[in-house]
């Protein structure tokens, strides 16, 4: 069994959450993320057993937040316990931005859908309210924060922030002990180029968890949250610290 | 937006029992799933954990142990485990570990109750579940419940405990505990001096007057403040109802439930061999015939009897389901069938009184052979005591019979075409009168009208005094077997229908018609097969009247060989599971079940199985043509 993993060589720090929540929550200038950061966020030393997720993530027209919108959200809670399909949300949303003929490809999400779907504002405070106190678990945080962080900076002037959890940061600490052949670079060089959601589903099948179909939000994020699970009972323990890897 | 968790949605579908439910319905319960993984080797549930989920294995594999360290099962993708816990409450008797990593769905209690309520086919799946566990556990491999396939005759475990009627009561009481059973059978004294003390091995052989029961005597002794010194003989319950030994178990718990006992004595070749009670029997399994068999008795109006004809069909259905043989859903359907007449007579007797001489009911046909499948025509006729004089006892019967035959065609049974029924003055007439029937159709047999009497040599005592259909079918099996006219006019007519096979062993099917390129199961298969197999019966003097046990007989006979006997058993098998199959599919899509099947919808297997069935059935036909020539 591999050992545990020590906390990430990332560049940034990562913060003391409780209480940036609380510096955040009296700059806050909406209601909306005052009540958000009102609801606290779980503390550094709490270990993972004890710790409430919410596995999320977004389909965009693109990977960047400036120039991309969100077409749909999917989120489900969980523990280490047991994930609850029963709280799971998803919302299809219609992008401020054009959605290429290649992304409706992926997506499988027709246009006449999205013209039917609400804006994100609509929806902002359901989603606010499954993500307080909960610590996020995403798959690639290059893409679910930045993108709600600048759609919040976009609608409200305000600005989000909120713990995540990076399912695929995981993996890859798992396999930096042999990064440095020329080999293993060209091969990690392929693998990076690969769409998020085939990526997730390499890594789902180390841990032996089924193929599901990919580019759905809600059942990406259903993924993550089985994988984080197993990633747990292979990698980790109940009582690690949740700031052993968050973000 | 609604929430559709479409990988779990689509995994759940695809496994029994969820895939019996509505897509809807399967929605429902992705919605609600709670997952979990477990990495191989780790404990999932332990011994003695109290369950509140339905636990499906989503990926991986686990194995089930039982509190002694054994592996009781191992489970894969797609299947079920938890539900046995949840339907009786209690905590887990076992321990459950992943065997590989695994990806296990929490199905909560609560949706699962709902489940269990309000889809019958989940339900049915999942109690048949935990039966096909069960047995699995007892690592016995038998085709189709125990219950249905096992004789009284297994649960009999020591000859039976007897003491004399004159025993008193407390030495009784302390035979029963010495020999540690919870029952006694009673004997007349002997002959010469009653002393009460005659050593057991010296009683058996003796014919059992009565049954002592430990129950009585803590209610007719004990609770009572009898004398214990007082004969045993006093407390008995006499005559008691017996079983055969060769009767099915579910026979014996349909009479245990009919007549409320516990204990029945066990019956072989007319020697009493042993007692068996209701632990005994309902320890193996519950059936869901004999609910309804059970609600027939304690329904009041024929409306009310009306009202059981669902649970009949689903009771049907579902044995089809659960791969019972033929057999096992014959007896099941007759003794439905049965009972709804007897419930009938009796509710006859209370409107229009007791009755003014004995009589007895008879089934005929089907149902007498064990036979029936689901709803068939009512062939029944009444047999009288002679003491019957027309004058003052026709109306009585008159009324007795149209109320039965009326309420059975309430019920589902149709009236019979051929007007076989005790409705019809011409078959409900005294012994003796019977008798100068049977000699005269044995007798002087003409074709023509024995073509269709067919049925009188397939007759079974359902109520009243029973006794004179037994005398009546020992009566007819001795004087046919001694009658080679009779036995010839028989055989000629048992080869009138012939198999739907053609020259080249391809099926010659209806050309026009409602049931155009179909072939009748009923009227090519199983009916000439029941004929040919009474002509059989008929020559050995075989008083059985079910086709199975009437082979047994004809071995014993010696005229046929056990191999054909065996060819015979297997075909008839066939065709009338392929029969039984047909028609449940059909209620179960809510059509009226037929005969007719296109043998093209069969799987090639089954195609060829049913030709070589037809073959055997062709065959046989040409034995008794040459063997019983008239």
């Amino acid at each position: 069994m591999p050992s545990p993993i020590r906390s990430s060589s990332s560049s940034k720090a990562v913060p003391d959450w409780p209480a940036l929540f609380g510096q955040l929550e009296a700059v806050a200038r909406t209601p909306l993320l005052r009540q958000f950061y009102a609801r606290g966020a779980v503390a550094g030393d709490t270990p993972l057993s004890q710790v409430r997720f919410v596995a999320l993530d977004l389909e965009t027209t693109g990977m960047n937040p400036d120039r991309n919108g969100i077409v749909s959200i999917g989120l489900v809670p969980f523990t280490l316990n047991r994930i609850q399909c029963a709280g799971s949300r998803y919302w299809l949303l219609k992008p401020r931005r054009a959605l290429s003929a290649a992304s409706i490809a992926i997506h499988g999400i027709t246009h006449e859908a999205l013209q039917r779907a609400p804006d994100l504002s609509e929806i902002l405070g359901d989603l606010l309210d499954a993500l307080a106190g909960r610590v996020a678990v995403v798959h690639y945080r290059g893409v679910e924060r930045p993108f709600l962080r600048r759609a919040v900076r976009e609608r409200l002037g305000d600005r989000l922030e909120f713990p995540v959890v990076d399912t695929m940061e995981i993996e890859a600490r798992i396999h930096r002990g042999w990064k440095n052949t020329p080999l293993v670079r060209f091969l990690a060089g392929l693998v990076g180029r690969q769409p998020k959601s085939i990526r997730l589903a390499q890594s789902r099948d180390r841990y032996h968890l089924p193929l599901y179909g990919a580019h759905h939000a809600l059942t990406d994020a259903l993924a993550s949250a089985e994988l984080f699970q197993a990633q747990v009972a292979w990698r980790f323990s109940g009582d690690t610290p949740i700031s052993e890897i968050w973000h | 937006m609604e929430v559709e968790q479409i990988e779990i949605r689509n995994h759940l579908q695809q496994h029994p029992p969820f895939s019996v439910l509505s897509e809807d319905r399967v929605e429902q319960i992705a919605r609600q799933v709670e997952i979990a993984y477990f990495r191989a080797g780790t404990q999932i549930v332990e011994d003695g954990q109290a369950l509140h989920d339905l636990h499906y294995v989503r990926s991986g594999s686990v194995e089930i142990y039982r509190r002694s360290g054994e592996i009781h099962n191992r489970l894969g993708e797609g299947e079920i485990f938890g539900q046995l816990t949840l339907m009786t409450g209690k905590s887990a008797r076992y321990s459950v570990r992943a065997l590989e990593d695994t990806l296990v769905y929490f199905i909560p209690e609560a949706l699962f109750r709902e489940l269990l309520e309000e889809e019958e086919a989940f339900a049915d799946f999942v109690e048949v579940e935990n039966r096909t566990r069960l047995r699995q556990a007892a690592s016995v491999r038998a085709e189709a419940s125990e219950f249905a396939t096992v004789r009284v005759g297994r649960l009999v475990r020591s000859a039976p405990v007897m003491v004399t009627e004159s025993t008193r009561i407390r030495d009784a009481a302390a035979t029963i505990s010495e020999h540690g059973v919870s029952s006694l059978v009673i004997v007349a004294d002997p002959a010469e001096k009653a002393t009460g003390d005659a050593p057991m091995a010296d009683l058996q052989g003796s014919p059992m007057i009565g049954i002592v029961t430990h129950e009585d005597l803590v209610t007719r002794v004990l609770a009572c403040g009898l004398d214990h010194d007082r004969p045993v003989g006093e407390i008995m319950t006499p005559d008691p109802v017996s079983v055969d030994a060769g009767n099915f178990l579910f026979e014996a718990l349909n009479l245990m439930l009919r007549h409320n006992i516990h204990y029945l004595p066990v019956m072989s070749r007319g020697e009493l061999i042993g007692v068996i009670d209701l632990a005994d029997v309902v320890g193996l399994e519950t059936q869901n015939s004999l609910f309804v068999v059970r609600n027939i008795f304690i329904r009041d109006s024929v409306e009310e009897l009306k009202e059981l004809v669902p649970d009949m069909s689903a009771s049907f259905v579902r044995m089809v389901n659960e791969d019972a043989n033929s057999h096992m859903i014959g007896s099941a359907m007759s003794s439905i069938g049965r009972s709804f007449k007897q419930r009938l007579l009796e509710l006859g007797e209370e409107r229009f009184g007791a009755p003014p001489v004995p009589y007895c009911f008879l089934a005929l046909g089907s149902m007498a052979r064990d036979e029936q499948i689901m709803h068939s025509d009512q062939d029944n006729a009444m047999v009288l005591h002679d003491d019957y004089d027309p004058k003052r006892d026709g109306e009585y019967f008159k009324s007795l019979a149209n109320f039965v035959c009326e309420g059975l065609a309430e019920v589902g049974y149709r009236y019979c075409k051929g007007g076989f029924m005790a409705s019809n003055e011409r078959w409900r007439q005294p012994l003796a009168a019977w008798k100068k029937d049977f000699s005269r159709w044995i007798q002087k047999p003409k074709p023509e009208a024995l073509l269709h009497g067919a049925v009188f040599f397939d007759l079974d005592g359902v109520y009243g005094d029973t006794r004179m259909a037994d005398e009546l079918n020992a009566f007819s099996a001795e004087q046919a077997s001694q009658a080679p006219r009779f036995l010839g006019c028989m055989a000629r007519n048992a080869q009138n229908r012939t198999p739907p096979l053609g020259f080249f062993k391809d099926f010659v099917l209806e050309k026009s018609g409602r049931y155009a390129k179909t072939l009748n199961l009923k009227r090519r298969g199983t009916a000439p097969m029941v004929d040919v197999i009474r002509v059989h019966a008929l020559a050995s003097a075989s008083q059985s009247q079910n086709s199975f046990r009437r082979l047994d007989d004809i071995v014993a006979a010696g005229f046929l060989t056990s191999g054909m006997a065996a060819d015979l058993r297997d075909a008839m098998e066939f065709i009338s599971i392929i029969r039984t199959r047909h028609q449940a599919f059909a209620i179960e899509a809510g059509r009226t079940p037929n005969n007719n099947i296109d043998p093209e919808t069969l799987p090639n297997l089954e195609r060829r199985s049913l030709k070589d069935a037809f073959t055997v059935l062709s065959n046989a036909q040409k034995f008794i043509k040459f063997r019983y020539r008239a």
